[in-house]
């Protein structure tokens, strides 16, 4: 398979960066640069992402045996507590505060963010939600489910619903100011020829992605402490015994949290038309299109929500609507797959690892997206919903696309960001053993779904053991993928060659300064004559 | 624009579906029982509500002023008009105090003591509904005040250091801003809390 990795025979002795300009714990806990608040949330989301993880590992062994191994509370805990942290902690944040808050100003070609301390602050909720959410995983955890349905948490629950909720509470605002900050970067901080049209479609992604992030997340805001007072002081609002309604509940949680998968797919999206672009050398075949569809996802995903309660007492009409609107929906998602396909042909397509992730991630979310259908179709909904079928759909678009899109763009911009190339043998097996691992875990599940294994359940009848013994196996091979780059990432920090300006020969402002960069970025403020994506024959790209 | 203006409308929209949160519940919940929601008007004190609305837009006017202050370089007034709507400001958490209290003694709080809706027995659980958004509702705003007074308290301080002029006032600007917002939103609370229900 053809690569294009070039490394740099000139780069010997280190240059000042933004990692070496300065040392201490100071010069990182009080950091305005933007890039070193990306690497403190890489650290921190990458530890939340195997505390996670370690929740998935246990529950998948309760369920190799039909009866299951644990007590169906602690089962009950365990899969709350891993979607709490995936979603919230993990997928959330994820490309934004990592990759969008590295890369952004640079795109943009400015100096740092708009709001470089609002930055910082946003980093520090983080840390403070992880931790009220740790801390309510050490007392045991909530076992409500991600979605803290009324009036299980409010009333009935026996679990650290509190502290879980704070936890999430306080990472939303982390969410909502990086959402601000994005906003404000893309609407005033172009530099000078960077118009609209000429920006990168990650930088569109991300700026659709802030758009959810600041209207949608209050929402959630609103609902947590709804359901905090109705815990703490039983008042009665989700209380049917005094006329109060649960699904008021359900519609203001969804309210926010079908939007929030949008917000944890785009940035991913974005991720590929990058990688897209450069492993083809071809521009992006339908800028326009691509651009537009990261907007129109961003406003339709306001109007879906009730999708997610069809069969909890919604009218036959309010469900008709809403299932009309989830198929319009897909239809921006699915525009972007067209074009990215339209732009790998007759591109000259190379197989660095960040593509194979990026083929991982348009096979894998295409059939995530398919399965979405079956799902907003309100007949097969019926016998889909609360089942298998939803968690491996989900889990096709979340893992299978978001965090290989993430995977994909971590390999893309390390060298960018440390300086250093990875091990290209190792990162390919590694892409290799994700897409084996995440099949085996995810595939049976779409069949015991259909088979009718309700998801939530700590023991399930016999004659589903064997999918379930095949899911638990993949997903041991699928946690070895993820541990495998931990362990390469961190030895090319000392060990990994250096990285040049561009070892990709990739076109975009990022590329075109020194890796890692310096503290401000560029040395005098670019100017934009051309267009995104400007690849021309691969003899006149230097490295 | 300039960036920080943007960021400040970019927040307020944030705060607007925050409080959009419980003002959905309340359009929810009204609809459902559109009785018992009236009959809560009689409990609410019109004189106190209606009081500390021109309260609040008096503020408003103060602020602007102050703002205004500052554009035209003039630290004398500046200190006064933050002054001015900071004593505006605590005196609508202070009548609003006095609200809450005869609440308390009343037993209209729900779930903490609920005990004194007697008027319209058959509307109390519904009632008690309306009661919870009320204390939510006025509740929320009340701590944005607070923190809009802890602002200003920033502001007075910079502005006594000479820190504001012509040339430099963005953050008087800015917290003006948040300081309407916050006024905006007790316009809104105003009529579909005390004023329900009245013309029966």
């Amino acid at each position: 398979m053809a690569t294009l990795a070039q490394r740099s025979p000139e780069v010997e002795a280190e240059e000042v960066n933004y990692l070496n300009v300065e040392h201490g714990w100071k010069s990182w806990l009080l950091t305005t640069d933007h890039k070193r608040i990306a690497v403190l949330y890489i650290i921190s989301i990458t530890l939340m992402f195997f505390v996670g993880g370690l929740m998935a590992v246990l529950f998948r062994i309760n369920l190799l045996v039909p009866e299951g191994l644990f007590s169906a509370e602690t089962y009950n805990r365990l899969f709350s507590m891993h979607g709490i942290i995936m979603v919230f902690f993990f997928l959330v944040p994820s490309i934004p505060a990592t990759l969008a808050n590295f890369l952004i100003p640079i795109m943009v070609g400015a100096k740092d963010l708009a709001f470089p301390r609002i930055n910082l602050l946003s980093w520090y909720l983080y840390i403070a939600g992880a931790l009220l959410a740790i801390y309510a995983v050490v007392r045991g955890g909530v076992d409500t489910g991600w979605t803290f349905y009324a009036p299980f948490s409010t009333t009935y629950s026996n679990s650290y619903v509190l502290a879980a909720a704070f936890g999430v509470f306080t990472a939303g605002f982390s969410s909502i100011l990086t959402g601000l900050n994005f906003i404000v970067t893309v609407h005033k901080m172009r530099a000078p020829g960077m118009t609209w049209s000429r920006l990168p479609l990650f930088v569109w992604s991300n700026y659709a992605t802030g758009l959810i992030q600041v209207l949608g997340t209050p929402v959630l805001a609103i609902t947590l402490l709804l359901l905090a007072f109705e815990r703490i002081a039983h008042v009665g609002i989700f209380d049917p015994n005094i006329g109060g309604d649960p699904i008021l509940f359900q519609h203001l949680f969804w309210f926010y949290s079908h939007p929030a998968v949008y917000i944890m797919i785009l940035p991913g999206m974005g991720v590929i038309s990058e990688i897209v672009s450069c492993f083809s050398r071809k521009r992006i075949f339908g800028y326009n299109f691509v651009a537009f569809s990261s907007m129109a996802i961003a406003v339709l995903s306001f109007v879906v929500w009730g999708h997610h309660m069809f069969i909890t007492g919604e009218s036959m009409y309010t469900g008709l609507a809403f299932s009309i609107l989830s198929f319009m929906v897909a239809v921006p998602s699915a525009i972007k797959v067209f074009n990215w396909t339209a732009t790998m042909y007759k591109g000259s397509v190379s197989f660095d690892t960040p593509m194979l992730y990026a083929f991982g991630f348009i096979g894998l979310f295409t059939i995530g997206g398919l399965t979405g259908l079956h799902l907003a179709t309100l007949g097969t909904d019926i016998a889909t919903h609360g089942t298998y079928f939803v968690v491996a759909h989900f889990h096709y678009v979340m893992v299978g696309g978001m965090v290989m899109a993430f995977m994909g763009g971590m390999h893309f911009w390390w060298p960018k960001i440390t300086g250093r190339m990875y091990p290209e043998a190792w990162s390919k097996f590694a892409a290799l053993i994700v897409f084996i691992g995440f099949n085996l875990t995810f595939f049976p599940q779409f069949i015991l779904g259909y088979l009718g294994m309700p998801r939530r359940y700590h023991a399930y009848p016999p004659e589903f053991q064997a999918l379930n013994v095949l899911s638990s196996a993949g997903a041991s091979i699928l946690g070895i993928g993820y541990v495998i780059p931990m362990v390469y990432f961190i030895w090319s920090l000392k060990n990994g060659p250096r990285a040049g300006k561009n070892p990709w020969g990739a076109a975009g402002l990022e590329w075109q300064i020194q890796s890692p960069p310096t503290t401000f970025n560029f040395d005098e403020t670019p100017v934009v004559t051309e267009e995104a994506y400007n690849y021309g024959p691969l003899e006149e790209i230097v490295g | 624009m300039d960036a920080a203006t943007l960021g400040m409308w970019t927040f307020l929209i944030t705060e607007v579906l925050f409080f959009g949160g419980m003002f959905a519940s309340y359009a929810v919940y009204r609809n459902m029982y559109l009785d018992a929601f009236a009959s809560t008007s009689q409990y609410m004190n019109v004189v106190l509500g209606g009081t500390n609305t021109a309260v609040l837009i008096c503020s408003s006017l103060t602020m602007v002023l102050a703002v205004r202050a500052a554009q035209l370089s003039n630290r004398r007034h500046l200190i006064l008009f933050l002054i001015l709507t900071m004593i505006f400001g605590v005196a609508f958490l202070v009548i609003k105090g006095f609200e809450y209290h005869a609440k308390w003694v009343e037993g209209l709080v729900p779930g903490l003591h609920w005990s004194g809706y007697t008027e319209h027995p058959e509307f109390a659980y519904h009632a008690q509904i309306l009661f919870f958004l009320y204390f939510c509702m006025t509740g929320m705003h009340a701590l944005h005040m607070v923190v809009g007074i802890g602002l200003l308290t920033f502001l007075l301080v910079q502005a006594y250091r000479r820190v504001f002029n012509a040339n430099y006032f963005a953050p008087v600007e800015m917290i003006g801003l948040y300081w309407h917002f916050v006024d905006i939103v007790w316009i809104f609370l105003f009529p579909l809390l005390y004023l329900i229900g009245h013309r029966r």
